[in-house]
């Protein structure tokens, strides 16, 4: 396959950046969108050039590393998948493919299509979390989990932190990042002790971070590479709003 | 090299006991005046520190990705093993001791073994205490399975994302502790060096990845938590950048490199399709629970696998090992499944491939089920292969996965430098030549969390009073001279190929020569062809850009750079050790029957690696391995 490509590239967070011209005339239809990526860098680099940076890592759908927006979508055409899980095979010959980075204030560009998504775990820092110490733990089958709790609460556990749900959202909103988490949380027996200051701080430095609000579009759950559900941002409002309210009793 | 293991005295039960109501205690208001330094941020590294910060000590944190979380523990998929005896299975401790002791084929000491699986109950403690949502039966209590090499179902898992979900367990008590005050975080941040005072870890040198600056970092220990070198094969199932360059540059510095040759291949991978591809992607051991292993009996046999009749199907595992079938040992899985691929017998485009295959399992229990135990395997199967495996059969392949080998450390999993230490896969310890699936996660999260907090404070106990640390010495500064240039000097060679280029000829080359089989002859010809590439890599290779700004094509030279190192040693440790044991098969060595032939009275030690300077051979320390507690027998699985 002949695939021309327009791609990112940006010096640095404060340079201007512009799209640039490539063109690969033979792609194997099996190989990755970063598989790709990696034959165009590597004829770059023989012939001296600078590589295009790009985040990756594991390369099998679950780091979290990968993402971009292709063809203006986060992680490309295909539904429930990172970037890394695309394959050219979704792609036709001849087919111009548009490669950005995730943009939104709260992910700053750092070069070319790779960006700072460490607000992310500043919003785990805030309270994303059960404060217990090593060491201090009951048997774990001292506290039985019913089944289905425990498969709801997986489901929220399943983000990944890639923040395609940022980079799709016309408010850029961390809102399903952080309901995920909270809602794992506030599900579970053990992490409802610490429920309400848990959903408040981490709300706060959500909006701390330059973050947009929810306005329930449903774009973040579409692009969700691991399908996480707006019913979290549902579960994260109520556990909010019950927080403020008991707070002012 | 002097090798103490310091191994407590007693009775193999009572020595972890003993040791922890012995050993050195630092004071509360002691603890805030010592530093450690933690590189890596997986689950040996995330657990560490935070275990450190929850304890009082000042903690640095390292890791080369932009967010702890990303570290390639979060890949592993099946569970992680403990002897709750839950199952009511005849399990105990004393049981996973036996088999983890016997699937490393008695090529590891047995007092680290046992208190690996006497401290495993208390890591699926602290995971639920955490909130990390392992599997459940309908009554609320959790639920486990079977893994190879074991007769007792004691895998705990959390879907397919085992890791994911213990490492996120981690990451929060990591991050808890950042907001206390307690972690200082670096990431994107690359150690480079360590940093050696009076013969004792002081230190390291790092790069601030995204600026390209070079930063000096001072503690009263440091931690090493950097991960497997399994990626040193190019085509494995780690992340692109998994790397042994910390340990590496570790053993330059002084540290003993144990077992460098003892590297698993797993058996369920998908296969690779083409010369571009970056990585092996592993389908979990777990799917052996339910899936059934064959090829056809007929060779370069061409049709689709529903139209072959079951009798003339060969189901090899359930052939050859009818008492643990389909959930035979990794290392045994891998040779059985090469020697059928090298017989002519794979499937699929490339002929290099086996079946692994749910039409049974789904007969028997129904998709539903079975799509709740694997669904995001089979999930992740389509994607890249665009497959539906509930249909028609996977097609999997061996491929690099874990490093058995790595520093050598002692009981208290300090290395041959004093106040170095080494934990997770990044250390030879409890897994001799082969490691069992879900003991993994099992050591990383050990050491981090129950063993490296007690056994470093007796380290750190000596080092109140001493000097302030500070970065402002002639050993820092030399340390950070000689990595400026060697960076320098990756960015000025201007040749025409890439670091990548020299990875995938070094991975080739020990896939066919120091892989699933090894012979004197392969060995002796592979290090001949390593000195020549490594030779070659210094003339001929292109890293645009300097070192003074963001630089992927130079993290990778670097690393390749000391792939092209330890790739030696690997080959020594192999070409040394003539016989067959675990994953290091020699075919000089093998039974009439094909299974590996152990040598009991020549080779029952571990081989450590001292560093001799560049370009010379490296040298050969020996820890003898005693068995107390039990004999080690002919590993069979049949």
């Amino acid at each position: 396959m002949k695939i021309d490509l327009k791609i990112w590239r940006q010096e640095n967070a404060r340079s201007k950046g512009r799209m640039e011209d490539y063109t690969l005339s033979e792609v194997n239809p099996d190989m990755s969108f970063l598989e790709m990526l990696d034959v165009l860098n590597e004829g770059l680099v023989r012939e001296g050039k600078r590589a295009i940076e790009f985040d990756h890592d594991c390369r099998e759908g679950i780091c979290g590393q990968c993402g971009l927006f292709i063809n203006g979508r986060a992680h490309g055409p295909m539904n429930a998948i990172t970037t890394c899980q695309l394959h050219m095979r979704h792609f036709n010959d001849g087919d111009t493919i548009y490669i950005e980075p995730f943009r939104a204030k709260g992910f700053p560009v750092i070069r070319d299509l790779k960006v700072d998504r460490s607000a992310f775990d500043r919003i785990i820092q805030s309270g994303g979390f059960i404060s217990t110490r090593t060491g201090d733990a009951p048997e774990a089958n001292a506290i039985p989990i019913a089944h289905q709790d425990a498969e709801d609460a997986f489901d929220a556990a399943a983000c990944i932190g890639c923040g395609a749900c940022v980079a799709t959202c016309k408010n850029a909103s961390a809102a399903l990042f952080t309901g995920a988490k909270v809602s794992h949380l506030a599900m579970l027996p053990q992490g409802r002790p610490e429920a309400d200051q848990r959903v408040v701080q981490m709300v706060d430095q959500m909006e701390a971070e330059g973050f947009g609000h929810c306005t329930n579009t449903g774009a973040c759950e579409v692009e969700c590479p691991q399908e996480i559900s707006i019913r979290h941002i549902a579960r994260m409002n109520f556990e909010y709003n019950k927080s403020v309210i008991s707070q002012n009793e | 090299m002097k090798l103490d293991t310091k191994i407590p005295e007693g009775p193999l039960t009572e020595k972890w006991s003993r040791y922890k109501a012995t050993c050195r205690l630092v004071s509360p208001n002691n603890k805030k005046k010592l530093k450690v330094i933690v590189v890596g941020t997986g689950l040996a590294g995330s657990s560490a520190a935070a275990s450190f910060a929850e304890m009082g000590y000042e903690v640095a944190s390292f890791c080369f990705q932009d967010s702890p979380r990303r570290a390639h523990s979060v890949a592993a998929q099946g569970g992680v093993n403990a002897s709750k005896n839950y199952q009511n299975d005849g399990d105990s401790a004393f049981r996973m001791f036996y088999d983890t002791l016997k699937g490393g084929d008695f090529r590891a000491r047995e007092a680290n073994v046992y208190r690996l699986a006497e401290c495993s109950a208390n890591l699926i403690d602290q995971a639920v205490a955490q909130g990390v949502p392992f599997a459940r039966e309908y009554g609320g209590y959790l639920a486990n399975r079977s893994f190879g090499g074991v007769q007792v179902m004691r895998t705990f898992y959390a879907r397919g994302q085992t890791g994911q979900q213990l490492l996120l367990g981690a990451y929060s008590a990591l991050s808890r502790q950042v907001k206390a005050g307690k972690i200082h975080l670096y990431t994107r941040h690359e150690m480079l060096d360590l940093v050696l005072e009076d013969g004792k870890a002081r230190g390291i040198i790092a790069r601030n990845l995204d600026t390209g600056e070079m930063e000096r970092h001072a503690a009263h220990a440091v931690v090493l938590a950097t991960g497997g070198y399994g990626k040193i094969y190019y085509l494995s199932t780690l992340a692109m950048g998994c790397n042994g360059s910390a340990i590496w540059r570790a053993h330059k510095k002084g540290a003993g490199f144990a077992a460098a040759s003892w590297t698993q291949i797993h058996p369920t991978c998908l296969p690779q399709s083409g010369d571009y591809q970056s990585k092996l992607t592993l389908m979990s051991e777990s799917l052996r629970n339910d899936g059934r292993i064959w090829v056809p009996k007929q060779k370069n046999d061409s049709r689709a696998p529903g139209d072959i009749p079951e009798e003339e199907r060969d189901y090899y595992l359930e052939r050859r090992y009818p008492a643990f079938g389909n959930l035979a040992p990794r290392d045994i899985a891998s040779r059985a499944a090469k020697e059928r691929i090298d017989a002519g017998y794979g499937v699929g485009p490339q002929r290099n491939a086996v079946y692994l295959d749910f039409a049974h399992a789904i007969r028997e229990y129904g998709e539903d089920k079975i799509r709740e135990r694997y669904g995001n395997l089979f999930r992740m199967y389509e994607k890249i292969t665009g497959h539906n495996a509930y249909q028609r059969p996977m097609m999997i392949s061996p491929a690099a996965h874990f490093s058995m080998g790595g520093l050598w450390v002692d009981y208290e999993l300090m290395t041959t430098i004093p106040g170095l230490y080494a934990i997770g896969e990044c250390n030879f310890s409890d897994h001799g030549a082969n490691r069992l699936g879900a003991n993994s996660l099992l050591q990383a999260c050990v050491d981090g969390y129950f063993i490296l907090p007690y056994t470093i404070g007796n380290y750190l106990a000596g080092e109140l009073g001493g000097s302030e640390l500070s970065t402002d010495t002639p050993d820092f500064a030399q340390a950070e001279q000689e990595v400026r240039q060697q960076l320098d000097r990756l960015t000025q060679i201007g040749g025409t190929r890439t670091a990548t280029d020299y990875h995938k000829e070094l991975g080739a080359l020990l896939y066919d020569k120091c892989g699933v089989q090894r012979s004197r002859v392969g060995l002796e010809e592979a290090i001949e062809e390593i000195r020549a590439l490594r030779s070659d890599f210094w003339q001929n290779l292109s890293v645009p850009g300097t070192a003074g700004e963001i630089n992927s094509e130079l993290e990778k030279a670097g690393r390749v750079a000391d792939y092209l190192e330890l790739a030696e040693v690997m080959c020594y440790d192999a070409l040394t050790r003539e016989e067959s044991c675990g994953a290091h098969f020699r075919e000089e060595y093998q039974t009439g029957e094909g299974e590996a032939l152990r040598r009991d009275e020549n080779y029952q030690f571990v081989s450590v690696w001292g560093y001799p300077g560049p370009n010379a051979e490296p040298v050969l320390h020996r820890e003898e391995l005693t068995f107390e507690e039990i004999e080690p027998t002919v590993r069979s699985y049949k």
